[in-house]
């Protein structure tokens, strides 16, 4: 059972990995990219790495999520919404 | 003496970036200068034909033996996860069977990253705050690189925004903020005793300081959180952290008696000067990853 789950979750991690670099919408890309981390988080926990997990969780699915939204709300590349 | 005071002018200017140059006799003079011929291409000239061939095929060459040499090195690597590989030595041996003994940690990792290897933590401390400090220097805002008109924009959308606030944002921060930031400061106090540390515990508290920036604005978190806080926070964290590590190095280096005590392995206040430096790594973290958000969304902290 545990090994279907660990399977699942890397089918799902190369789905993103791949889904990141092929979408066209940046915004969507960053998207695709925080959940790739939480998945990866995920992964470190059921590799017996806790400490791995929180940081994984909270640097890559947040403040780094985060600060390429600020990044294109600067550069005004957020398609689709009113800073276009 | 007028001499003088004209030179520290133009060093001021030339800080400042409004001359060119220190010396006024080497600043460049704008004098129209000619068009430049437009360069035409005609067919190669022999010489230079031959030059690229031998240059691509040398590069070929090049790039042909570098990733046989590593596809070679690759092959000869010991295989992943076998009993008598060089990874699997004695110094893990030694952290797991010494580390609580000698660092007082139940968390062996802390015990490593905090107590065998602290100078490699103060070193990404340090990175942490040369990162923002490069940041700052790139997107701060003064009066040198800010034009009035879109100073006066800015402040306008920054009113609208006031104004409209979004609802859902601003409840969910409410409900969650305290359990962030408590998680938090749990994650930072705990980090000798269960998973986590200064790090994550820092990146947590950073995240909820953002999320409260994004839900109530930055002049909300001004009121507790501004630039002399930031840079207290920051400076006062890494010189403790150093002068703490290096007096535990001075006095006790390859773990001579230091005169801190250990404690209780497992009690809150155990493992000497892990629990200090963890809250240390958690302050910086935390007031980089909201400086980073702040300095990127706003120009200020």
């Amino acid at each position: 059972m545990n090994v279907i789950y660990e399977l699942i979750l890397i089918v799902f991690l190369f789905v993103c990995a791949i889904g990141a670099f092929l979408s066209e919408r940046l915004l969507i890309a960053v998207v695709i990219f925080m959940s790739y981390s939480l998945v990866m988080s995920v992964i470190w926990a059921l590799l017996q790495s806790p400490d791995l997990a929180i940081t994984e969780a909270a640097v890559g699915a947040g403040v780094s999520g985060i600060l390429f939204f600020i990044t294109l709300k600067r550069i005004h590349a957020l398609k689709g919404t009113k800073d276009e | 003496m007028n001499k003088e005071t004209n030179f520290f002018k133009r060093l001021n200017d030339w800080v400042n970036g409004e001359a060119d140059r220190l010396f006024p006799e080497l600043q460049e003079t704008d004098t129209p200068k000619a068009p430049e011929p437009v360069a035409t291409i005609g067919p190669l000239p022999n010489k230079d034909v031959l030059f690229l061939t031998s240059y691509q095929a040398v590069a070929l060459i090049v790039v042909i033996g570098m990733v046989s040499i590593l596809l070679y090195t690759v092959y000869k690597l010991p295989l992943f996860g076998v009993a008598d590989n060089p990874a699997v030595n004695e110094v893990v041996e030694r952290y797991v069977e010494k580390g609580l003994e000698e660092t007082g940690a139940v968390n062996v990792v802390a015990g490593m990253i905090l107590d065998y290897r602290a100078f490699d933590t103060l070193g990404e401390s340090s990175v942490l705050l040369l990162a923002i400090t490069s940041v700052m220097m790139l997107l701060l805002k003064d009066e040198k690189n800010t034009d009035p008109d879109e100073e006066l924009i800015e402040a306008h959308e920054a009113v609208i925004e006031d104004h409209n606030r979004d609802m859902i944002l601003q409840t969910m921060t409410i409900i969650l903020m305290p359990a962030i930031m408590l998680y938090g400061i749990y994650v930072i106090l705990n980090g000798h005793l269960s998973p986590g540390g200064g790090f994550s515990g820092g990146a947590i508290l950073g995240a909820g300081l953002i999320l409260f920036a994004s839900g109530f604005g930055h002049n909300r978190v001004k009121k507790f959180f501004n630039m002399n806080t930031f840079r207290a926070l920051t400076t006062t964290a890494l010189l403790g952290y150093g002068i703490l590590k290096t007096y535990s190095f001075l006095l006790g280096a390859n773990h001579l008696p230091t005169g801190i005590p250990l404690g209780i392995p497992g009690a809150i206040f155990s493992s000497g000067l892990i629990f200090v430096l963890d809250i240390c790594v958690g302050l910086i973290v935390a007031c980089t990853m909201y400086g980073f958000f702040s300095v990127f969304s706003r120009g200020e902290i």
